[in-house]
């Protein structure tokens, strides 16, 4: 009741920025989210967290619109984002990093870094930020996209998505296949963009990584969200997660 | 002088030369032209030709009409074109997006049964004279042979379009905006470019390039409803030579093809019509995927 | 049983008696029809539905698009009439010769064309019928525009006087049977079970330990062949055979053909033959616009009818025809 009060009222740290309600998506004939309700708040980091397979991905594009077909309700701010196109989507101020990456191999890091057009007037970083940020990416600017390290690809591809001005972000498991070395540097690229007043919705099977980051916690098994707690209570879960993610 | 038997001047040979690289100007640019349609949209336009006819009868067209003159219509024709195949990509292959890309094959194969068609039914077989431009009369003497100037225009008006379109796609922003939507039209998507926009654009794109290609060739072939489906089987054989994987191969290989052609015509006639055919069975021998291409 | 056994089992039947259905229909049509049509229309018809059907085994069961397929047809056709009139040869050798020279030329072809994914293959199959129409229009032997005329009709084996309409007729319908009948087999045998297997998922096919080049490369061959016997057939029949049989638009036309018919099914092409062939006649008065109204017909059905008439029916009633 108070929660939908405050949540109408444009209050800084819990007006909603994002309202995901009985979410369910198809790939083609394969029924993949049986209905996801999450939401995130304005400078929150929510983790989504569960098993391959769970529908974390899923859920990602099912926000974005890249799936097949979608049911149910994705509030963003004060729109209905189910039934909008993938682009309408991306110029309210929804970005996504893919699990893939997706680094442009027949463009150069410079091209790929400065692609994403501006969707908003305010709230992007400028260059000089994002060199700051990722001063490895400044000395690689002529590089072919494809060869970078991965490392180097999975700060591109956030870099990227920072320069547009959208303010909600959504990571898909950034921290997938890399080095420990370069896990830390991605922790604490997010943290300062916590710090920033960005809006970030992450995915991620590592729960310690994200243990560090999260304000709040979404468990997700064959496409349903089974529970859901704020950081301060994650101790509590430790053999609920044990079991549901199999760590 | 005599060359593998065959005696020939050196005014013979050159001339033949010109020939063949006029040729391979419109082989380059029609081949251009399928390749850049082919990357965004992954289908083969079999109504290339038919758009090369139809730019050759816009300018005849803007001239009769309207009474403007050649330098409007290689603005003009291709600019009318272009949306026509907007329209055409708009209206139809958008729909068949999502079908096995045959089907978009037969599509664009039956529109240019229905250009050919309309343009046949009207026109007839025979041709309708196109002047060259006054300003583009006459020949250079160059000492060792006479180079119509009209000719020597097509030949750098198409380098210049083709390499121009090749600069543009690898240098520029547009470009980029190109590369990245023919390799993941989703992620494109997903920064907030109109993708289905850019596709009609690109096909636009590809079908001005034929159209211009038709005007250059308008006042030395003539304008003939049939001169679409002439060029396009020579076209196919230099696409498949040259592989789809890259601009610069495409726009290269026609032009050495042009070439090759004309040298053949000096030296074994009666194979000109056929050597590229027999290049392209070559090529398939050793390297399927053209000699640019990429192996999918 | 299972209850999805009995119900696969129950389609097969309805699918059996469907097909024998419509094989004797259509086998009566081709009996009735010399009374109520001209013999010389129906003829030129079951040659068009015999290369019809020769098309269709490449595109509706191995997934080949070829948009050159009137080389075969137009070089049996050239072959067949020079070897009767030329050789002297009677019609079953002279056909016979003409099915060796499509196959031939397919064989060829299709080796250097098959190793291509599919758009680089219809293009191939572009440029390859352009070399052969280069070809029929400067050999010697096909006389160029001229084409070769007068084509005797002799006597099929040494028996049977083909000038004689009545037994040309049964002549022609007992090659067009022969070949509807060859491509079933084809089809329903176990080497046509792999040609759809590869139609669905090449790659597992090849990791099963099947060479899928060697398969499709020879349907590419029987299909030309095929294409062939058709060719020749017509060329007996019409005691011609001309540049048009080799020409581009005859090779539009069989895909629309097909297309209208229905791809993919064992009568489609019979029945857009039919319909092609009628439109043709009933539309030469009107010229030029032939070739737009196929262009749009065409058109219509890449858009809106992509399983052709028969392949519609079949749909509804769900089985396979």
């Amino acid at each position: 009741m108070a929660d939908a009060a405050l949540a109408s009222r444009p209050a800084p740290s819990s007006a909603a920025v994002l309202r995901v309600k009985g979410l369910q998506a198809w790939y083609n004939e394969s029924h993949i989210l049986h209905g996801v309700d999450l939401d995130v708040r304005e400078g929150e980091v929510v983790t989504l967290l569960g098993r391959n397979g769970a529908g974390k991905t899923t859920t990602l594009k099912a926000i974005m619109g890249i799936v097949g077909k979608r049911t149910g309700s994705v509030m963003f701010r004060d729109c209905e984002l189910v039934g909008l196109s993938i682009e309408r989507i991306a110029r309210l101020g929804v970005a996504l990093c893919p699990e893939e990456r997706a680094v442009f191999a027949s463009l150069t890091v410079k091209e790929n870094l400065f692609l994403p057009p501006q969707i908003a007037k305010v709230g992007g970083m400028t260059v000089q930020q994002i060199y700051a940020l990722f001063p490895n990416l400044r000395e690689r600017l002529t590089s072919g996209g494809g060869k970078l390290s991965g490392g180097e690809q999975q700060m591109l591809a956030i870099a990227r998505i920072l320069r547009t001005g959208a303010r909600f972000l959504m990571l898909d498991e950034p921290t997938e296949g890399l080095a420990p070395v370069i896990i830390q540097q991605i922790g604490r690229t997010i943290a300062e963009l916590k710090r920033e007043g960005f809006t970030i919705l992450l995915v991620e099977q590592n729960f310690r990584f994200a243990s560090t980051l999260a304000d709040r916690f979404f468990v997700m098994e064959h496409g349903r969200i089974i529970d859901a707690f704020s950081n301060a209570e994650l101790a509590g879960k430790m053999d609920m997660l044990h079991e549901a993610l199999g760590v | 002088m005599t060359i593998f038997g065959h005696v020939i001047s050196w005014p013979q040979l050159y001339g033949q030369l010109l020939i063949g690289l006029i040729n391979g100007s419109f082989y380059a640019l029609l081949s251009l032209g399928l390749a850049v349609i082919f990357g965004m949209l992954t289908i083969v336009n079999f109504a290339h030709g038919a758009f090369y006819m139809m730019g050759a009868f816009g300018a005849y067209f803007l001239l009769q009409l309207a009474g403007l003159n050649y330098w409007w219509a290689l603005v003009l024709s291709p600019l009318i074109i272009g949306a026509v195949g907007a329209l055409v990509e708009r209206l139809f292959l958008k729909r068949l997006a999502g079908f096995d890309p045959l089907y978009s094959l037969l599509l664009t194969f039956g529109l240019a049964l229905i250009f050919q068609g309309l343009f046949q039914n009207y026109f007839g077989a025979s041709g309708m004279p196109y002047a060259i431009p006054k300003q583009l009369s006459g020949a250079y003497n160059l000492g060792f042979m006479f180079l119509p100037v009209y000719r020597g225009w097509v030949i750098v008006a198409s380098m210049v379009v083709c390499f121009g379109t090749w600069l543009v796609i690898e240098k520029t922003k547009l470009g980029a905006y190109l590369r990245a939507g023919t390799e993941n039209p989703t992620m494109v998507r997903a920064f907030g470019i109109n993708v289905p926009r850019m596709v009609t654009l690109t096909y636009a794109f590809g079908v001005a390039l034929a159209a211009f290609a038709g005007v250059l060739a308008a006042p030395i072939n003539q304008v003939r409803p049939g001169m679409g489906a002439d060029i396009i089987a020579v076209v196919f054989a230099v696409v498949v030579i040259g592989g789809m994987g890259s601009i610069l191969g495409s726009i290269l290989t026609g032009f050495v093809l042009g070439v090759v052609e004309g040298l053949t015509k000096v030296f074994y006639p009666e194979a000109s019509n056929t050597v590229v055919f027999v290049i392209m069975a070559i090529v398939l021998l050793i390297r399927p995927a053209g000699l640019f291409g990429r192996t999918a | 049983m299972s209850v999805k056994a009995v119900v696969a089992a129950d389609v097969t039947e309805r699918n059996r008696k469907a097909n024998a259905v419509a094989f004797g229909v259509m086998v009566a049509l081709i009996a009735i029809a010399p009374f109520v049509a001209y013999p010389f229309f129906i003829m030129q018809a079951l040659c068009f539905a015999l290369f019809a059907c020769a098309f269709n085994l490449l595109i509706g069961y191995v997934n080949l698009l070829s948009l050159g397929h009137a080389m075969f047809l137009g070089l049996a056709s050239y072959v067949c009439a020079h070897a009767a009139k030329v050789w002297g040869l009677e019609p079953v050798s002279a056909i016979a010769i003409g099915v060796l020279a499509a196959g031939a030329l397919g064989f060829l072809t299709g080796a250097l064309a098959i190793r291509s994914s599919g758009i680089y293959f219809a293009m191939i199959t572009v440029a390859f019928s352009q070399m052969v129409y280069f070809f029929c229009v400067e050999a010697p032997f096909t006389h160029g525009e001229d084409g070769i005329q007068a084509v005797p009709q002799g006597r099929a084996l040494g028996l049977f006087d083909l000038s004689n309409p009545w037994i040309l007729y049964v002549f022609v319908a007992i090659v067009f049977l022969f070949g509807f009948l060859s491509i079933q087999r084809i089809v329903n045998s176990p080497f046509g079970e792999i040609l759809k297997a590869i139609r669905e998922n090449e790659p597992r096919v090849v990791s099963l330990g099947y060479r899928s080049m060697q398969y499709k490369l020879a349907a590419f061959t029987l299909s030309a062949a095929l294409a062939g016997l058709a060719g020749a057939t017509k060329a007996i029949v019409a005691q011609n055979a001309s540049l048009t049989d080799v020409s581009f638009a005859m090779s539009g036309e069989v895909v629309l053909m097909t297309l209208v018919g229905g791809m993919g099914t064992f009568y489609g092409p019979v029945l857009g033959a039919l319909i092609v062939v009628s439109m043709q006649n009933y539309l030469a008065q009107f010229g030029e616009w032939v070739t737009v109204i196929q262009g749009v017909v065409f058109v219509a059905c890449v858009l809106a009818f992509r399983r052709g008439i028969v392949g519609e029916l079949a749909a509804r009633a769900k089985i396979s025809l």
